[in-house]
């Protein structure tokens, strides 16, 4: 049996060297980074200089790095923390798009609670922010917009600068969940010309338990956890030393590799979509820009989740959705904003390639793909 | 790949580069048995999210499980009550800003103390602003809380209590069960951070009337970046959830947490509850060494009860010399002043203040935090270390030079800069 | 915090700590800051009938920073006048001992110190005059 990871946009393995990097901090490393002598003053140089790497990595300033437990965290601070500026908090309607992760969408629906209003920014057939609607929607008063830079089911990239333009200009700040965008795509916070911007490390092949919100410091942003006073007052608690270290290699790494990166998966996704099209499968986004390694497509009648369970007993890991409803069955959200009709989007099924998959990976996926759909067509026949 | 896992434990305590550590409190190293078990879970097919019907999928999430056990064990608690969090930091502002939001129906007043963490004073501040009303009780001068004032504090509005269990700074271990008690008889849900209490007092949520409460793992010889909170179930407590998204832990606290660190705090604390007894009577012995090698100096005041404390913690004022030059002086010892998150100010510690402690005495103060990792040689040197430090600093005071000519300087009029 | 090597010098080996008799018309003795501030440095000079400073000795409670500062300055003390003395101003300490921002308080103690020693000592030759 074949064991074949195409699920890189739930989560990456670890890569060794940077669980090389983490090992000494989460063995004979004793220091807390607030203390001041020498164990604790080796584990805050530790913590700075990931810090250093992770504002490399996404054209950022040191100083504008602030890490958080997990990228749910780092939405969470965003949307609470940017909505309790006081302008924001005048202007109480919060705009997310349609198609953005439950960790943006739910803080946002939390913070209805508080008075603000939450509303939806929709999207055209390819997943794409319609700007004029959108202008439209900024003529009431808005404290804060939160549009993902890439989606993490169809990989499609947001015009974001223009997003972030209309936004800024009608006096709102904006965020983006750049989570799928980092080590994929070229990455610079200051020319996306947004405040603030949530990436993580285990998408990069970096540890969970580590990840950061780059903010622009001008921002009056409020805390999510108040106490010790970590992360100059924005994050306290103690600094997870092993996690952030690795996130920090993670992410020196994705930058060495980005190139080759684009190039392999784009070839892989070439091979696989040109596979598919004979396959008769519609592919989503595929007229615009996506991220270079993610297929997002459904084929007619076959239940997605039947299939991505039929493909896993083959031993080809893919997904149907974002992982975190993979419990649940309702068509993808983002399909469905999309326009996709809730029967077609239940068919959806996502690959994502990393560095290590193969030309040979895809042809076999395709082979076993094409057996599969055959065997579930005569199963869905007998059913019915 | 083969993972170092020796202690930081010094052999060469004369080298500055490599002190003996006794800063316990502050964080403590990994232990190595627990550093065995967290890495396979980061590496091999463990870590390989490949799939729900991968037997290492089942894997993963058996490990998370068998840990929340591990956890509940140790405190006496169910395993549906364990939620997980990225820290103590995390835990204590859930479990304040979540009840207190939950129930705020019911009044807006909490009661805190004034030597709590400021992980538990920065939430209740910060809900201050958004409209509720906080008393923080002032400590005896020994640091534990008089029942009769916290009784007094209670208003008919009260939802909230937060008292830590056993304190950072000074050690000492507050009786949450008396003053659970008290939050019972006046329906008032309690808060207790047990951060630095895991695995140095018994802890029993069965009995104790506690509603809810912290625990970090690297206060445990756990990692850095996980903790928990305990919310109890009968009668069941509610919070607000302040971290949205996924709904993991039934919707308390969204957000994935890595496998590998919660196996870590579970091993961390399987180890503690089983030789939580021994270790205990170990450090009680270095402890009792440690004093009386330390009180043979004059002017050495200990902050703090010294019956209701754990024996790890021994936080001393050395009258008449200055903390920061004592703590650069005593190079070949990795220990705080003060708590180590505030450690970065110049300001004297708010624990030792709300004591009653003068500011010199306070400014004086060392806390030496004893732990697993600590050896009787470790204790004398230290021993000596101090002793012709301070003798050496207090060669270097004029405060002492007054003191010992007999002048009393609480009656000298300083001219302040 | 990172102290420069000078600092640490004259924190592991300080130079003039002690005392002067006090009561000597030609000790001057400044005493500043104070305990709840952290720091009280207290410097002696011994002045000869030419104004020159003899010798100078002090005792400072304080962090190192503190400590090096008047260390320090004893040094630069011994053979100055007591006009040359009170000319010594803070930031040349700071700078000497490479002191970072958050200390630059101690030196500012330092020079504080020196004009007390020398205001003392001034009195004392006023009052010796008047007499």
């Amino acid at each position: 049996m074949a064991n074949i990871y195409f699920d890189h946009n739930a989560t990456t393995a670890l890569d060794n060297s940077v669980l090389e990097a983490m090992l000494p901090w989460m063995t004979n490393q004793a220091g807390n980074p607030t203390s001041r002598h020498v164990f604790g003053r080796s584990a805050r140089d530790a913590v700075e200089h990931a810090r250093a790497q992770v504002a490399e990595a996404c054209g950022a300033y040191t100083s504008q790095v602030v890490f958080t437990s997990c990228g749910t965290e780092a939405n969470n601070f965003a949307v609470k923390g940017i909505g309790a500026i006081k302008t924001a908090a005048i202007a109480r309607q919060i705009l997310t798009s349609a198609i953005e992760h439950p960790c943006v969408t739910r803080p946002a629906i939390a913070m209805q609670q508080h008075g603000y209003v939450s509303q939806k920014i929709m999207v055209d057939a390819n997943g794409k922010v319609d700007l004029d609607k959108f202008k439209l929607q900024l003529n009431t008063p808005t404290g804060l917009v939160s549009v993902m830079l890439a989606n993490n089911e169809t990989g499609v990239i947001q015009e974001l600068s223009a997003i972030a333009e209309a936004a800024r200009s009608a006096g709102a700040f904006m965020h983006t969940d750049a989570v799928q965008a980092l080590g994929k795509i070229d990455l610079n916070f200051a020319d996306l010309n947004v405040n603030a911007m949530t990436i993580s490390s285990h998408k990069i092949h970096g540890p969970q338990g580590a990840a950061a919100l780059v903010v622009d410091k001008k921002l009056d942003i409020q805390p999510l956890l108040h106490g010790g006073g970590q992360e100059k007052g924005l994050r306290s608690g103690t600094e997870n030393v092993a996690a952030i270290v690795g996130f920090g290699a993670a992410c020196e790494l994705a930058i060495s590799n980005r190139a080759n990166f684009a190039a392999h998966t784009t070839a892989l996704r070439s091979q696989l979509e040109q596979g598919l099209q004979e396959l008769n499968v519609s592919i989503f986004g595929k007229q615009v820009a996506r991220i270079p390694n993610t297929s997002f497509f459904a084929i007619d009648n076959i239940e997605g989740e039947t299939l991505v369970m039929a493909l896993d007993r083959k031993g080809y890991a893919v997904a149907s959705g974002s992982a975190c409803s993979s419990d649940s069955t309702e068509p993808s959200h983002v399909l469905l904003a999309m326009g996709v009709p809730a029967d077609v989007a239940r068919g959806a099924v996502r690959v994502s390639f990393g560095a290590h998959n193969t030309a040979a990976q895809v042809a076999s996926f395709l082979a076993t793909l094409n057996n599969e759909i055959l065997r579930l067509k005569q199963l869905t026949a007998i059913a019915a | 790949m083969s993972a170092s896992l020796e202690m930081p434990v010094s052999k060469h305590a004369e080298d500055s580069m490599h002190p003996i550590y006794l800063d316990y409190s502050a964080t403590t190293p990994v232990d190595p048995r627990v550093a065995a078990k967290m890495i396979p879970y980061l590496t091999e097919d463990f870590g390989n999210p490949a799939s729900r019907s991968h037997p290492y999928g089942w894997t993963a999430e058996k490990a998370v499980e068998n840990a929340r056990e591990e956890v509940a064990k140790l405190v006496g608690a169910d395993p549906r009550e364990i939620v997980w969090t990225s820290g103590a930091t995390e835990s204590n502002n859930l479990a304040i800003k979540g009840a207190a939001n939950f129930y705020s129906g019911k009044g807006k007043h909490i009661i805190t103390v004034a030597t709590e963490h400021k992980a538990v004073i920065d939430p209740v501040r910060e809900l201050e602003r958004q409209g509720f009303e906080a008393t923080f009780l002032e400590p005896e001068p020994n640091g534990l809380v008089d029942l009769e004032k916290f009784k007094a504090a209670i208003r008919p509005d009260t939802v909230l209590a937060s008292v830590m269990l056993v304190n950072n700074e000074i050690g000492v271990i507050q009786d949450i069960t008396a003053i659970g008690n008290i939050c019972r008889e006046n329906g008032v849900i309690f808060h207790v951070d047990a951060a630095q209490a895991t695995g140095k007092v018994h802890i029993d949520l069965d009995k104790l009337p506690v509603d809810l409460m912290s625990f970090c793992a690297h206060k445990t010889y756990g990692p850095k970046g996980i903790g928990a909170l305990y919310v109890r179930r009968k009668p069941r407590i509610r919070i607000e959830a302040q971290m949205h998204g996924g709904g993991h832990e039934r919707g308390m606290r969204s957000g994935t947490l890595a496998t590998h660190q919660i196996v870590g705090m579970g091993e961390a604390f399987r180890i503690a509850r089983e030789e939580m007894d021994l270790e205990n009577a170990r450090i009680r012995r270095l402890s009792d060494k440690l004093l009386h090698g330390l009180e043979t100096m004059e002017e050495v005041y200990v902050n703090g009860d010294l019956e209701h404390r754990v024996p790890h913690n021994l936080n001393i004022s050395f009258n008449y010399v200055e903390g920061e030059s004592l703590i650069m002086a005593v190079k070949g010892i990795a220990v705080s002043s003060g708590s180590a998150c505030t450690s970065a100010s110049l300001e004297p510690s708010y624990v030792l203040r709300a004591l009653g402690r003068s500011d010199e005495l306070a400014h004086s103060s060392i806390r030496f935090s004893i732990g697993r990792f600590t050896t009787e040689d470790d204790v004398d040197y230290t021993i000596e270390l101090m002793k012709s430090k301070i003798d050496k600093l207090r060669e270097l005071s004029p405060l002492w030079e007054m003191f010992k000519d007999g002048i009393d300087l609480s009656k000298v009029q300083w001219a302040a800069h | 915090m990172a102290y420069s090597d000078k600092v640490l010098d004259h924190y592991e080996n300080p130079r003039n700590v002690g005392t002067l008799d006090k009561n000597d018309p030609n000790v001057g003795t400044g005493m500043v800051g104070a305990p709840a501030c952290g720091d009280v440095m207290k410097l002696m000079i011994k002045v000869n009938d030419s104004g020159i400073i003899e010798d100078a000795k002090f005792k400072t409670y304080g962090c190192g920073s503190a400590i090096a500062s008047s260390s320090l300055v004893t040094e630069w003390l011994k053979g100055r006048t007591i006009d040359e003395a009170y000319a010594i101003k803070n930031s040349e300490i700071a700078e000497e001992l490479a002191l970072p921002p958050v200390k630059i308080h101690c030196s500012v103690l330092a020079e504080d110190a020196i004009k007390a020693a020398v205001a003392d000592i001034k009195a004392k030759q006023a009052a010796k005059e008047t007499a």
